[in-house]
């Protein structure tokens, strides 16, 4: 079956990134899985978001490229940190899994979910939106392009709609 | 309590071609005060960000010794990455932090190393399992000879006194920090 997981994956790999920063995520998984077993690259997991965007500047200084997989919610806890890419021009691409949005269940993903692109734009980050499978590749590989020709922040937010937003059986939802 | 420039003078001196990540404030002053170096990479701000940037540096040059020099306050903010270190276990990063038990820049205030905190205990607990405490100058010097070519990651902490050092500030700018550091390590020319 096509995944547009698995474009990520090809995108990451054609991109030449050697370093998988990532935590812990359910949109992920499939990506973090293939990272981990990919010899080629390190998965590395993080405690939490903003380590890797000190992580992937330090990595670009020893002439390595990234990635930094993170849900919507952690766009929060980087906020700072994206000081760091910002002022040096580090390049930085983050692919970012949206909750709080289409189809949603859960109110406490709201508050970062429906500002995860306004905060992204505030910190100097290009946002790439994706909601299809059909344009996962491409925009990956453009957001590549931007963040290293550019040496930028990019951000390819994933939208739930693409993902498949979480369902709870009604009993746990209320 | 050990003096900070001169530790960190002693831990640069003839550095070969090792690569430096400085913490914000007072550590990215010792290091610059102790000789300024194009593979020295001082953070101006970005608090919580010195470990880590110093982790991806490692794992991308994992030939290459790399020194993390930051504060207690830095090293509070990140503990987390202490665990991070310990998780990838890079033999080749080191990490000294000049532990005043202040905030230097903002005051003074006391940090949580005065109240109790121990982060060599802290690292060793995220599986940096060697960490030290350095109070003498004997110790100094084999924490010194450990944090420069011991088989790391490991994590010295130096308690050092919290007296005010004369002014020493390094490059501010950050992309000519990025490209002079790539440069000097990698040889590559930034566009």
């Amino acid at each position: 079956m096509d995944d547009w997981r698995d474009r990520i994956f090809e995108a990451i790999k054609a991109a030449g990134v050697t370093q998988v920063a990532y935590v812990p995520d359910a949109g992920h998984s499939r990506l973090i899985e293939r990272s981990i077993e990919d010899n080629d690259l390190r998965a590395v997991s993080l405690t939490t978001e903003e380590e890797g965007v000190a992580l992937l500047a330090g990595a670009w200084l020893g002439g390595a490229r990234g990635v930094l997989l993170l849900q919507s919610s952690g766009v929060g806890n980087c906020v700072n940190m994206l000081s760091l890419a910002r002022t040096c021009a580090f390049p930085l691409v983050m692919l970012v899994t949206m909750r709080g949005e289409w189809g949603e269940f859960n109110s406490w993903q709201k508050p970062m979910g429906m500002t995860t692109q306004a905060h992204l734009e505030l910190c100097g980050a290009a946002c790439y939106r994706c909601d299809r499978p059909e344009d996962v590749r491409e925009t990956v590989e453009t957001a590549f392009r931007f963040a290293y020709y550019t040496n930028s922040i990019t951000a390819v937010l994933l939208g739930q709609r693409l993902i498949g937003a979480k369902v709870f059986e009604e009993p746990e939802a209320c | 309590m050990l003096n900070r420039r001169e530790a960190v003078r002693r831990l640069l001196a003839d550095r070969g071609d090792m690569l430096v990540v400085a913490g914000l404030g007072q550590p990215c002053y010792d290091c610059f005060a102790a000789g300024d170096d194009p593979r020295s990479f001082y953070l101006w701000g970005a608090m919580g960000g010195a470990v880590p940037t110093g982790l991806g540096l490692a794992l991308a040059q994992p030939e290459r010794r790399v020194l993390v020099v930051t504060g207690d306050g830095d090293a509070l903010m990140s503990v987390g990455a202490f665990a991070t270190v310990g998780a990838e276990a890079p033999e080749n990063l080191a990490i000294c932090i000049l532990d005043n038990e202040r905030y230097g820049e903002t005051g003074g205030q006391v940090t949580h190393t005065a109240r109790g905190a121990d982060l060599a205990a802290m690292a060793a607990a995220g599986g940096v399992r060697q960490a030290r405490t350095v109070r003498t100058e004997a110790e100094l010097t084999d924490a010194i000879g450990a944090l420069r070519s011991g088989a790391g990651p490991l994590v010295a902490v130096l308690k050092v006194a919290p007296e005010s050092q004369p002014g020493a500030l390094p490059p501010q700018d950050g992309p000519h920090l990025k490209r002079r550091f790539r440069s000097a390590a990698l040889g590559v020319e930034d566009r």
